[in-house]
């Protein structure tokens, strides 16, 4: 057993941070927001000289053989930047797809191009109606001659509109299958809008999308595993980006309540509003603890172990950043709900990521149906 | 980073398991894991017992006949034993007085004490806490007068909320040799045999029945100079060294494993609406989201093991003290709620070791109200939860 970061991820957190701090200012994210493009192609590209685009993927496909935790590093660091690019969409998402499922033909096409920068790209899973469920698929491959024909419609394809390729989920006739889909293939639509937290999605619907016979992605009819495991991967991610904008926001109140002054003495000198912050502190360090079980299990778990921990990590995660988030707001006073602070920011990714990929009642059902199990 | 054992950790999680099933007397182990009440010769015997096998103190340095064993080892045999129907070892003497008189008592005074601790000869209490002192421990008042030829104290005052002291050979106490200045500055450790005339112990009876606590008067009791821990006046540093030994334990983690199993047993078991309790989702959801929050503790001590295994935890125990005593309240108060009805009957024979009575209920239910009852010093004692977060909020965020 053993908890500490190795060297080499010490050295990874460290210029994670510099990063952060250097380039990743608020002001460059207002910027970088208020865009048009609403990402930023030269964080991107410095993602990429960095290797952070390259870290999970195996050397052969041109990546750098990282684990979870790795990933984790990366994931903490976008929380405490509060940065808003595709690289859970692109990188642990899609790129952890074809990974896990592609054929080695696939690979090839694929994971240089995400680990080089040049390529970004999305999972398109979600429908409308099916809120959280992994099953609920209504979209339909058809067998052609010459491989399928796709109709649907996608909806919270997280930053959909900022991919060139999309992996989507659909009923091919055998099952659940998966696909790689050219997001400028005839009959994709892309409906781009921006999310509460100032990230991108997209509803894409698919009318007659035809494709070839080796987009399919893994074997037909037998993909929900594999968007299970994503899923999962997904959400120890989501957990790390959670713990690093609870720590950042954290950060952000005790420096608050040390320098604001009401009744002539600094705020933080209450012992209601101590207590709040001790209490914000807990739940960041029981958050903490939780990514790094998911993470951890991600890396080298069993599919139950990976399945529990993710789904507790998720649970524990969201009511942490559920209570961090509120009480920096109320602690920063009318200031905590202005737009000028990034505390507000902080608060909305938190909100967000509370409401991605399964809240926290949707993961506690999973936990707690596994209690049922002798 | 993996949280998987390394082969000499697993070795040893082993060997403490397997001398725990030989080695643990059965009717102990029934005791513990019934809830019946267990008496002074139960901690003994067991005590004893661990001696034997040169686990008697795990959290001593050799030298002084401990078992030299790092932070994580002693964590693993805490949770070892507990999950294994262990009673907890005593810790007024091998967790609390030892360290203190370790770090600044005479070689005499090691000499005369510690090893009477490791077997178990003398049991040690604690009087700390005054009627009018709690959490505000400093202002103790119990008075110790130096006799006029400097050979001996005489101590006059109340101590409460006393743990086992009517097992006790021994009482360690924090009492006043000075009333002038900082209040700290007048407080000295003394040692104090529990035979010496003008001490009375009278008890406190809990919510849930049962004897655990006591006042301890006295009144002119004479206590010689050489059991005077360190400097006069400089007690309030000792008790601060102490008050960080206590709370390393005090995560639970061991107690709130063994609850949780307990209590997913006991969900089986029981029947709502025609089915297990356990089916009831509402129910259900609860138990897991304290198994969530526990987990959650367990890897919170893991990071904090893996830091520096040679290094005593930092005030960021007091965290793990109020996320623990939490947890096991919950849990505790979870596993009366599962019982119904039949945990409101009071059974008090039905406590007693060896008790083979028909209970209200099922075998495991007499004592269910009782836990949850009794768990509520959890968030009390040991410094409160209040006063924990007070130290965090000081000592780690600098408020």
């Amino acid at each position: 057993m053993n908890l500490n970061l190795s060297e080499e991820q010490l050295a990874l957190k460290e210029t994670l941070s510099r990063f952060v701090a250097k380039d990743y200012s608020f002001k460059t994210r207002h910027d970088i927001i208020h865009s048009e493009a609403g990402i930023s192609a030269t964080h991107w590209a410095q993602f990429a000289e960095l290797g952070l685009l390259a870290l999970p993927f195996a050397e052969e496909h041109g990546g750098l053989g990282g684990t979870a935790v790795d990933t984790m590093l990366v994931m903490e660091a976008i929380g405490a930047g509060l940065m808003v690019e595709p690289y859970l969409a692109t990188v642990v998402l899609a790129g952890g797809l074809v990974q896990g499922a592609g054929t080695e033909a696939q690979k090839n096409a694929v994971l240089p191009n995400i680990a080089d920068g040049s390529l970004r790209m999305a999972f398109a899973h979600y429908e409308p109606g099916s809120r959280y469920e992994i099953s609920q698929v209504a979209m339909r491959a058809e067998r052609q001659a010459d491989g399928y024909v796709l109709n649907g419609v996608k909806t919270f394809v997280l930053h959909g509109a900022q991919a060139a390729k999309l992996v989507v989920s659909a009923q091919d006739g055998a099952g659940l299958s998966l696909f790689i889909v050219d997001a400028e293939a005839e009959g994709v639509g892309v409906r781009d809008y921006v999310t509460q937290d100032n990230l991108r999605a997209a509803e894409i619907s698919f009318s007659g999308v035809k494709i070839g016979a080796d987009a399919l992605l893994g074997a037909s009819g037998e993909a929900q595993s594999a968007i299970e495991r994503a899923l999962d991967v997904a959400n120890a991610a989501l957990c790390a980006e959670a713990v690093g904008a609870m720590d950042a926001l954290n950060q952000a109140t005790l420096e608050y309540l040390k320098a604001r002054k009401q009744f002539g003495v600094a705020i933080g000198s209450f012992q209601a509003l101590q207590h709040r912050m001790v209490d914000m502190f807990t739940a960041v360090t029981q958050a903490r603890s939780m990514a790094i079980l998911a993470s951890i299990r991600v890396a080298s778990g069993t599919a139950e172990e990976r399945q529990w921990a993710c789904a507790a990590a998720k649970v524990l995660v969201s009511e942490s950043a559920r209570l961090v988030g509120q009480q920096a707001v109320q602690l920063h006073g009318g200031m905590g709900v202005t737009d000028e602070l990034s505390v507000s920011h902080y608060f909305k990714r938190l909100t967000c990521i509370c409401a991605s990929f399964g809240d926290a009642d949707y993961h506690l059902d999973y936990v707690s149906s596994r209690l049922l199990a002798a | 980073m993996n949280l998987d054992p390394n082969e000499t950790e697993q070795a040893f999680r082993t060997e403490v398991r397997a001398f725990v099933e030989q080695s643990l007397p059965e009717d102990i182990r029934q005791t513990v894991l019934n809830g019946r009440e267990l008496g002074k010769d139960h901690y003994l015997r067991w005590q004893r017992i661990l001696h034997q096998r040169g686990w008697g103190a795990p959290g001593w340095p050799k030298a002084f006949g401990g078992t030299g064993w790092s932070a994580l080892q002693k964590h693993i045999f805490d949770e070892e034993t507990t999950t294994g129907g262990a009673p907890g070892q005593v810790a007024f003497g091998l967790n609390m007085v030892a360290p203190v008189i370790m770090a600044f008592g005479t070689p005499d005074q090691q000499q005369r004490f510690l090893p009477r601790i490791l077997t178990g000869e003398d049991w040690w209490c604690q009087g700390y806490s005054e009627p009018g002192s709690g959490s505000d421990l400093a202002s103790l008042k119990m008075r110790a007068e130096l006799s006029p030829d400097g050979t001996h104290y005489v101590l006059n005052g109340q101590k409460t909320w006393n743990t086992l002291g009517q097992h006790a050979d021994w009482i360690f106490c924090l009492v006043r040799t000075n009333t002038e200045g900082r209040q700290q500055a007048g407080i000295s450790f003394v040692l104090v045999d529990m035979k010496s005339p003008g001490i009375t112990v009278r008890p406190i009876i809990m919510l849930d029945g049962g004897h655990e606590i006591n006042d301890v008067f006295f009144d002119n009791v004479t206590v010689p100079v050489g059991n005077r821990i360190g400097e006069e006046n400089k007690g309030w540093s000792y008790a601060k060294f102490l008050l960080g030994h206590e709370r390393t334990g005090l995560a639970l983690i061991g107690q709130s494993k063994r609850t949780l199993k307990r209590l997913k047993a006991i969900a089986r078991l029981e029947r709502a609406n025609g089915k297990p309790l356990i089916e009831d989702q509402r129910f259900r959801d609860r138990i897991a989201r304290a198994e969530i929050d526990l987990t959650a503790l367990d890897i919170t001590m893991m990071r904090l093991l893996s830091v520096d295994e040679a290094k005593p935890l930092g005030p960021e125990v007091s965290m793990l003290k109020i996320r623990g005593t939490e947890i096991l309240q919950v849990l505790t108060e979870l596993t009366m709620q599962a019982c119904g009805h039949a945990a409101l009957a009071s059974l008090p024979q039905a406590l007693k070791p060896g008790w083979e009575g028909v209970p209200i209920g099922h075998i495991y239910t007499p004592p269910v109200a009782g836990w949850y009852f009794n768990m509520r010093k959890l968030s009390i004692f040991g410094g409160s939860n209040e006063i924990q977060k007070n130290i965090i909020s000081q000592m780690i965020l600098g408020l």
